[in-house]
This record gives C-alpha cells, structure tokens and sequence, in this order.
C-alpha cells in the first residue's frame, strides 16, 4: 500500500518535473501516467499491491472531485445571469460529444471490420 | 464557548476534510435508497448538501478548500494511477487504434464547438464562453488551458466538475439508446465527455469501459490543450 503509494507520486513527481524542464503544453500527471504505463509494459509485469492501490483509488475517483465542486457557490450571480447557456452548453453540449464520439468510433470500427471481411 | 470550539474548529483542516467524506457517503447512501437511480448522481448531491453547509455555516469557499485540498491533491495521483486499467486492457487498445484516434479528435472538437456555440446562441457572455472552452477536460488540466485563453480557471473547475456529472448522469442511457453495445465505444465517448466522473461511472459498467475511459482522459487533455487556443483565434474569442 505505502509502497504503491510512493510509486504513483513519484512518477507525477517525475511528470511534473518533465512539464516543467521541456516546457510541455501537457499536465505533468497525464505525463506521470504515460510513463508508470511505459514502465509497466517494459517491465511486463504489474505488481499486485500496485494494482489494488490504483483500483481502490480510483473506485472513489468521484470523491476527488468533491473540493472543486463545491466552487459554484462563488459563482451565484454568474449562475443567475446566465443559467440558460451554461446549462445547455453543459448538458446538451456534453449529451452531444458523447453521441458524436460513440457514432464516429463505431462506424470507424464497421467499416475496418468489412474492408478486412473484402480483403 | 461553542463558539470558540466553532471558531476553532472552522479554522482548521480537519473539519472539512471530515465534512467532505462525510457528504461523499451520504451521497451514496441516497442513490442507493434511490434505487441506484442515475438521476440522484452521488456526486451532484454531495456537492448539493456541501454548498448547503457551506451557505449555513458562512463559511468562505476559501476557509472550506483549505481542509479539503488534501483530497483534491489526490486528483494526481489517480491521474497517474489511470496506467494501470491501460495497462491491463492494452491487447483491445491496440487492436482498436485508428477508430480511437478518429473518435477522439470528432469528439474533443465537437465538445469545444457545441459548449461555446450553444452558449454564444443563450447569450453568454466572452468570459463564460472562453471558461467553457476546456469543459471535457480533466480538472486540473482545464484550468490551465482557461487560464492561458483568457478564462476564469475557477469558473472552469465548477464547469468542468457539473459537465462531468451531466455525462455521468445521462451518457449510459443515451449510449443504449443508440444501440451501442461495444464497452469500449461507451468508455472512450464518457471519457472524451465526461472526463474523470463520466470515467467514475464508466468503471460501473465495467472495468474495460473503465480503461477507454482513462485513456480518453489522458489523451483528450492533451488534445485540447493543443487545439484551444488555435480554435480560439481561429473564432475571434476575447474576454
């Protein structure tokens, strides 16, 4: 557990570290993550305490998120004014992204599945 | 003397670190009386009975996030913790390589366009539409992506945090409805959405919709990190 610990923020350690040194346009835990997953495929192997301590953070991912939620009440008065774009943007907005992304993903795999089925 | 235990207590980290699990329980303790409901998200009424607190209590947002900032650190670490579910689902990521790419840049442009184009038609003001611009994005990537287009980054954050419990709420219902059966398609368009709660849900339906739903935050941060300010020139946006 501590020691599955340790591994995940050192490698967010080592992404922050990266961000900062080539001046990446990416947030230093995506980096973190790209490089715990490289090291994992190098290594081929994923260590039992490891793979517990990622499931049961991230089974309680909602939690994190929580503290900034509770951010709105400092936008009342923008709320007021302006709830109709921001709720369509959010809801319709997101409802949206989902189709389009659900629809274009799987008619990409369609059409692979029938030009391999011609070929 | 209450008071001064109040005034104390208000003070220090303890007592909202301790609201804000307790808030998170009961959250889900409702949905579940709920009957699993996906209407009553357990983190829209955590946050809901939060801000209650909060607005009875008087207690600054600042004071609140000084206790609870410990939690929202571990955004990083999960973040970094997403490796493993890739990790173990890599065999169907590869097999799945060019409908991933294709579904990621439709879905990360059609996040951009259809927030700040909905909200410009209601009326929205430059601010709100710039601080829209980075919604899908995992929390605290899409406050540094508001910041350098000129959004409010705390402004985002709340966008961000309700736009993810909107896809966590209605995204697997509308995924059935449009007859998608694949649980790779469902996690990689939750995840393009809905970033780290739509991933949340999507490790319900299952652990292989959990690890779309990793990558598809991984790779839309760094995604609309490239594409937001290049959509915003290209638009004409200023605050």
């Amino acid at each position: 557990m501590t020691g599955a610990l340790t591994i995940l923020l050192l490698f967010q350690l080592i992404g922050e570290v990266t961000v900062q040194l080539i001046g990446l346009p990416v947030p230093g835990p995506v980096v973190g993550m790209v490089l715990l997953f490289l090291s994992l495929r190098w290594r081929k192997a994923l260590p039992d305490t490891l793979r517990a301590t990622a499931e049961t953070l991230l089974s309680h991912l909602s939690l994190l998120f929580i503290p900034a939620g509770a951010g709105v009440i400092q936008y009342g008065t923008l709320l007021a004014d302006e709830w109709l774009a921001l709720i369509a943007a959010m809801v319709l907005g997101t409802l949206i992204t989902v189709a389009v992304t659900a629809l274009v993903m799987q008619g990409v795999i369609l059409i692979q599945h029938r030009m391999r089925q011609d070929g | 003397m209450l008071t001064g235990i109040w005034v104390y207590l208000a003070a220090s980290p303890l007592l909202w670190l301790t609201v804000t699990l307790a808030v998170y329980l009961a959250g889900h303790w409702l949905f579940r009386r709920s009957g699993g409901r996906a209407f009553f998200n357990p983190v829209a009424l955590a946050i809901t009975l939060l801000v209650l607190i909060l607005l009875l209590t008087g207690t600054p947002y600042s004071t609140y996030f000084k206790g609870a900032q410990f939690i929202h650190f571990l955004l990083g670490p999960a973040t970094v913790a997403l490796a493993i579910p890739l990790y173990l689902h890599w065999e169907r990521v590869r097999q799945l390589f060019l409908p991933i790419v294709v579904g990621l840049l439709t879905g990360s442009i059609t996040a951009i366009l259809s927030a700040i184009g909905l909200a410009w038609l209601l009326g929205g003001s430059p601010r709100t539409l710039l601080s829209l611009v980075p919604k899908s994005v995992t929390t605290p990537v899409a406050m540094g992506i508001a910041e350098k287009i000129g959004g409010l980054p705390s402004l985002t954050a709340v966008i961000v945090i309700l736009t993810g419990v909107a896809g966590a709420v209605a995204a697997p219902s509308l995924l059935n409805r449009l007859h998608i059966q694949d649980d790779a398609v469902k996690g990689m368009a939750i995840g393009v959405a809905a970033h780290g709660i739509g991933t949340a849900r999507a490790l319900q339906i299952s652990s292989l919709a959990g690890a779309f739903a990793g990558l598809a935050i991984g790779l839309n941060a760094l995604l609309t990190t490239l594409l937001a300010p290049l959509m915003v020139r290209l638009l004409h946006l200023t605050p």
